[in-house]
């Protein structure tokens, strides 16, 4: 997968994550010498068994996998079908389903989640990739663009708690909020920032912008400095402009890098909850135009305590989730890459 | 656009004026990065309601700034330090406890083969992607179910063999030789004490990035606390700084120099260890 891929060229190109180095620092051989030879006792050959030992390895992963991932995932399935009171369960069969077709708020919600995941894609891949050019090109100061680095990745450092509270602080409805103090500057009247559907979404996508616009110029900037630099010395040679040296060398050998931040994206995207949850201080906003896909899983099962139902809508969303991803990995060729390796 | 822009200038441009044209540009763009968090921190010297009936201002009469929050927190016989020094233990726990078990089992994965290993290392890679957020509803029943609500161990168990964090460990332990295994296996080693005395030893840098990325994510950790913790003495600091934002919270002052000096553990850790939060990070993680 690209994330397979994305990693390895991280690992490959970080400096902090050669062991090369430490292995020549460190003896370990002085580690082993202290260690006694092994006893008779059968207990005690178990752990020099190597054919057993990837076994007891991967265990704890193999408990988690089937104790806190695969029977949840199941429960979900099974309770989507039934009606659960008060741990009375029903099996209903599809009746949540036909319940979540019909219910105009669901639809309200995926609409939101939706609009959110293209939004913060169409912002959140070119000007971080622009970015990330201006930081990689040779032009500039080091020192500037050292900080610059390090102040965009600040805000992926606090808490969505705290970054909600700040925003919703700073979108306030009054003419002395700090948003609407920049609105004063050009000329426009004080806006009630978290009435309205289109200024609550700018408010949503100014935040989603802050809080991840540095993260994915780390992403670029990994991928960009993995590409060779005769690659880009060929193409002056030629005679490209930075500008095409950008779309014809960069674009093309970061495809893994956009592939997998667009992934990530995705699914972030349709399941973003706490960015609205905190903006609009909790999970009702004018008219639902806050609410998401998993605000209403949270409202339904959470709030109202109509498990069933919640579920089915965490239901819906997986099997939408992973078709998109399914088509999109497929369509971009990564699993055919994937092969290939 | 920018870029295209800037590209272009340079066609134009003498070479210093378009590195002065960039440079403007980025510090434009810190700066107004910066702003928000400029914003808090001078809350943090303001009156609490005025700040949440005016919101967030950069046009502050200086005058009225005051150290009485400061006073007010570090008096304040309330719970703010309880969730600080709860979030600090189950942190500290978590971290530990994750790294320690998913470095455990990446080197299962790494190092042997084994019948399955396909069929679950390609389950670590979709664990990696399914958002958490679809998994909270069935796992937070069966917390209940088990008697765990309320408890920390509900909070620390669930995520201990964290996929992302295998990954990376993994990755990290393709690149050690193998003759080092096998150097200490006839010299007489277990399989584990390979991995306790001979593997991590030498795999500092990596714990140390693994260790800041899950540091920060779980003192930031919201959702699935929000749901299993009920009592406010057991809150960690997001969920205890989310009560304070209720419309009948009579504490304001505290929400705010809260949220400010939440922050800073966190500050402080990036701007000492900037180079492994970048390498946790680009290892393919943005999860919370």
């Amino acid at each position: 997968m690209a994330r397979t891929e994305m990693a390895r060229t991280a690992t490959e190109s970080s400096q902090t994550s050669s062991p090369s180095a430490d292995v020549q620092r460190s003896r370990p051989v002085r580690a082993v010498r202290r260690e006694p030879t092994a006893g008779p006792g059968r207990l005690k050959g178990l752990l020099y068994n190597q054919r057993l030992a990837p076994y007891l390895f991967i265990a704890p992963f193999v408990i988690t996998l089937l104790a806190f991932w695969m029977v949840p995932l199941a429960r979900t399935f099974q309770m989507s079908m039934q009606d659960v009171q008060f741990g009375q369960a029903t099996f209903i069969g599809t009746d949540n389903y036909e319940r979540l077709w019909n219910d105009r708020i669901f639809w309200k919600a995926l609409f939101n989640s939706t609009r959110y995941m293209v939004l913060t894609i169409a912002l959140l891949i070119p000007i971080p990739l622009v970015l990330a050019a201006l930081l990689n090109s040779k032009i500039g100061s080091p020192r500037v663009k050292a900080v610059f680095k390090s102040s965009m990745f600040v805000p992926a450092l606090t808490s969505i708690v705290v970054a909600g509270i700040i925003f919703r602080l700073m979108f306030a409805e009054t003419e002395s909020g700090l948003m609407n103090q920049v609105m004063g500057i050009v000329g426009a009247g004080p806006v009630r920032w978290l009435r309205h559907d289109t200024s609550g979404l700018i408010a949503l996508l100014m935040l989603a912008m802050w809080r991840y616009t540095g993260v994915n110029i780390l992403y670029f900037l990994a991928g960009m400095q993995s590409i060779p630099s005769e690659l880009y010395e060929a193409a002056s040679i030629d005679g490209a402009t930075r500008v095409q040296q950008f779309f014809n060398v960069t674009i093309p050998n970061l495809k893994p890098t956009i592939v997998y931040v667009t992934t990530i994206s995705i699914y972030g995207g349709l399941a973003m909850f706490l960015e609205s949850f905190m903006l609009y201080a909790g999970n009702n906003s004018p008219n639902n135009q806050g609410l998401t896909v998993i605000g209403y899983l949270y409202r339904r099962g959470i709030e109202e305590n109509d498990l069933g139902f919640a579920s089915a809508v965490g239901v819906v969303l997986l099997v939408i989730i992973m078709a998109i991803n399914l088509t999109y990995l497929t369509a971009t060729g990564t699993f055919k890459k994937e092969d290939a390796r | 656009m920018s870029a295209e822009r800037s590209a272009r200038a340079q066609y134009t441009l003498p070479r210093g004026l378009h590195a002065a044209v960039q440079t403007g540009f980025l510090v434009v763009i810190t700066l107004i990065v910066l702003v928000p968090l400029l914003g808090i921190f001078l809350g943090t010297f303001q009156d609490g309601n005025e700040i949440i009936r005016k919101g967030i201002s950069l046009d502050i009469d200086f005058g009225s700034l005051s150290l009485d929050n400061y006073v007010m927190l570090f008096t304040d016989s309330g719970l703010y330090f309880r969730w600080f020094a709860n979030t600090i233990v189950v942190t500290a726990v978590q971290v530990a406890g994750t790294l320690l078990v998913s470095s455990f089992v990446a080197y299962g994965f790494a190092m042997y083969n084994f019948r399955g290993k396909n069929a679950l290392f390609i389950s670590v890679l979709v664990l990696m992607t399914v958002p958490f957020e679809i998994m909270m509803l069935p796992l937070f029943v069966m917390v209940n179910d088990v008697g765990l609500a309320d408890s920390y161990s509900a909070i620390v168990f669930p995520f201990l063999a964290a996929s992302v964090t295998i990954f990376f460990f993994r990755q990290y332990f393709l690149g050690i030789p193998k003759d080092l295994l096998e150097a200490a296996r006839v010299d007489g080693v277990t399989e584990f004490g390979i991995f306790f005395k001979v593997v991590l030893p030498i795999s500092k840098p990596a714990i140390a990035a693994m260790a800041i990325l899950n540091g920060m994510v779980i003192w930031n950790n919201f959702l699935w606390p929000l749901l299993v913790l009920r009592s406010a003495e057991k809150f960690l600091l997001p969920i205890g700084l989310n009560t304070l934002l209720t419309p009948h919270a009579n504490n304001y002052e505290l929400l705010i120099i809260g949220s400010f000096f939440s922050l800073l553990p966190v500050l402080v850790l990036f701007l000492v260890f900037q180079r492994f939060f970048v390498a946790g990070m680009t290892a393919g993680a943005l999860k919370g």
